[in-house]
């Protein structure tokens, strides 16, 4: 027998479901093969903020109303980010990647899912110090157009910028840190000289093509977001703008082992997760 | 005749002390345990999870940290890893994110219960031991609410009791116990 639970369970996932498939037909973002837990539970949160009664109201106010639709978008893409996250990751760039960057006269680099910038302006700070900026042309791509604004002001929260320092120092870096920004009451801003080479633009992993052709990815923390079959299809994309003997960074708990991509790349670092293109 | 009812999955929850009670614990679980067991184990981010491999080496069960979206297997102790939440899917596979924390915490006990309630509902048995805080209450009564069982630490016992007592105060457990009974317990409805 079906228990009264278990069929409002089954109700809910199918009004999931439907609502998944109208945002993608009526908004153009896809949603469906993110990782389904995580998407019912950000849903669930939103409509218990918002006291809507169940997620077919959601669905109705957020066709008619683009800025409800804005907002779930928000609650969806999980921008939580920091400078120098995980500073072993940018101390293996340092010393198994830019060695060979350097053997190039022009390299690109693209930071697909970057949030609002954090991680682009570290990277950013790396090439630097690594005597590489000049020669670099940065993408910086998210789906979010909120976050690509505030990407792009180069301006942070103070809060964190003792914890950024000390990122920054275990992550190799050589320099005073806060010589790359200066402070005002509230936040920090960062030189505009790290961002002159940087283009932020909009950009759907899921949805759209191939951004550019680069010499390097980093994408953190974006594919944990995605299910096994979505992740497989990301890597390709991510695949196809790459080139061979180009390097891909992912985040800690990312990986390329379950995907069509891996019998082509090489792990230079395996537990910083970072791979080489070896072939095309 | 029916089919005999089988637990599928068992979900712990634990933070401050809970290393020493692991310890305890799982090594007394024989080989042929036959549910997966999930736990999350509040840990500094950049713990580099030693401890899992010392619990893999004197556990009859294999001990491993959750890898993303792979499928949980029986004989199999998963653990979240430091600064990701994880979550259950309803094909029982494991997610990972970095949402905002949860109760101050990342990975989340709450997180981990309540997604597993909806991906095995009657069929699991929710763990909550020692803890200096409330994580874990609120998932283990929606363990409860989906059918599932429930076992709390007796809190004389527990090193720290404010996460067993929140838990008590949250749900009435299946049972209350101490950690050699809470073994027997599991060997019993797990068998
Ligand atoms: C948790 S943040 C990671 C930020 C940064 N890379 C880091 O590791 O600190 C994930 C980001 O991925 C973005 N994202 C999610 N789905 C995406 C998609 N389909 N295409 C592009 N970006 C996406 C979100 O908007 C969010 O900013």
């Amino acid at each position: 027998m079906v228990s009264d639970r278990e069929l409002q369970d089954k109700i809910i996932n199918l009004e999931l479901e439907l609502l998944l498939e109208a945002i993608q037909k009526h908004y153009g973002y896809d949603f469906r093969e993110y990782s389904r837990a995580h998407v019912k539970r950000r849903v669930m949160h939103y409509i218990s903020l918002n006291s809507i009664p169940h997620i077919s109201e959601l669905q109705h106010r957020l066709l008619n109303d683009e800025h409800c639709f804005k907002k779930l978008l928000k609650e969806l893409s999980i921008n939580v980010t920091e400078m120098f996250r995980n500073p072993s990751f940018y101390k293996a760039v340092r010393e198994k990647v830019v060695g060979i960057l350097k053997t190039y006269p022009y390299i690109k680099i693209w930071h697909a899912g970057c949030s609002t910038g954090e991680e682009v302006y570290s990277f950013a700070i790396l090439l630097q110090e690594e005597g590489l900026y000049d020669r670099a042309q940065i993408y910086a791509t998210d789906f979010n157009g909120e976050v690509i604004k505030k990407a792009k002001t180069g301006s942070f929260s103070i809060r964190n910028i003792k914890d950024y320092t000390s990122n920054y120092q275990q992550s190799g870096g050589r320099e005073s840190f806060s010589d790359y920004y200066h402070a005002t009451d509230n936040r920090v801003i960062f030189d505009k000289n790290l961002s002159k080479n940087i283009v932020f633009a909009e950009h759907n992993l899921v949805t759209d093509g191939v951004f550019a052709e680069v010499n390097m990815i980093i994408s953190r923390n974006v594919l944990i977001y995605f299910n096994r079959e979505l992740q497989n299809k990301v890597l390709n994309l991510m695949d196809r703008s790459l080139v061979t003997g180009g390097f891909l960074g992912l985040g800690s708990k990312e990986t390329i082992m379950f995907s069509e991509i891996s019998a082509h790349y090489k792990a230079i670092d395996s537990k910083e997760r970072i791979y080489k293109k070896t072939h095309g | 005749m029916a089919e005999r009812f089988k637990y599928e999955a068992i979900v712990i929850g634990t933070s401050a002390g809970g290393l020493l009670t692991l310890k305890k614990m799982l090594p007394a679980l024989p080989a042929d345990f036959p549910c997966p067991i999930i736990v999350v184990q509040h840990i500094s981010p950049q713990s580099d999870g030693y401890f899992i491999k010392m619990l893999d080496d004197i556990c009859s069960l294999q001990v491993k940290e959750a890898v993303d979206t792979e499928q949980i297997k029986s004989g199999t102790i998963y653990f979240a890893s430091p600064d990701y939440h994880l979550l259950i899917e309803r094909d029982h596979t494991i997610t990972l994110t970095m949402d905002e924390k949860v109760n101050y915490s990342r990975p989340s006990i709450d997180v981990l219960f309540e997604t597993a309630a909806e991906a095995y509902g009657e069929k699991l048995i929710g763990l909550v031991l020692t803890g200096a805080n409330a994580d874990g209450a609120s998932g283990l009564l929606k363990i409860k609410q989906y059918g599932g069982c429930t076992i709390v630490q007796n809190p004389e016992e527990a090193e720290n009791p404010v996460m067993p007592e929140k838990a008590i105060r949250a749900v009435i457990p299946d049972h209350i116990a101490d950690i050699n009974e809470i073994v027997k317990i599991l060997v019993k409805l797990c068998p």
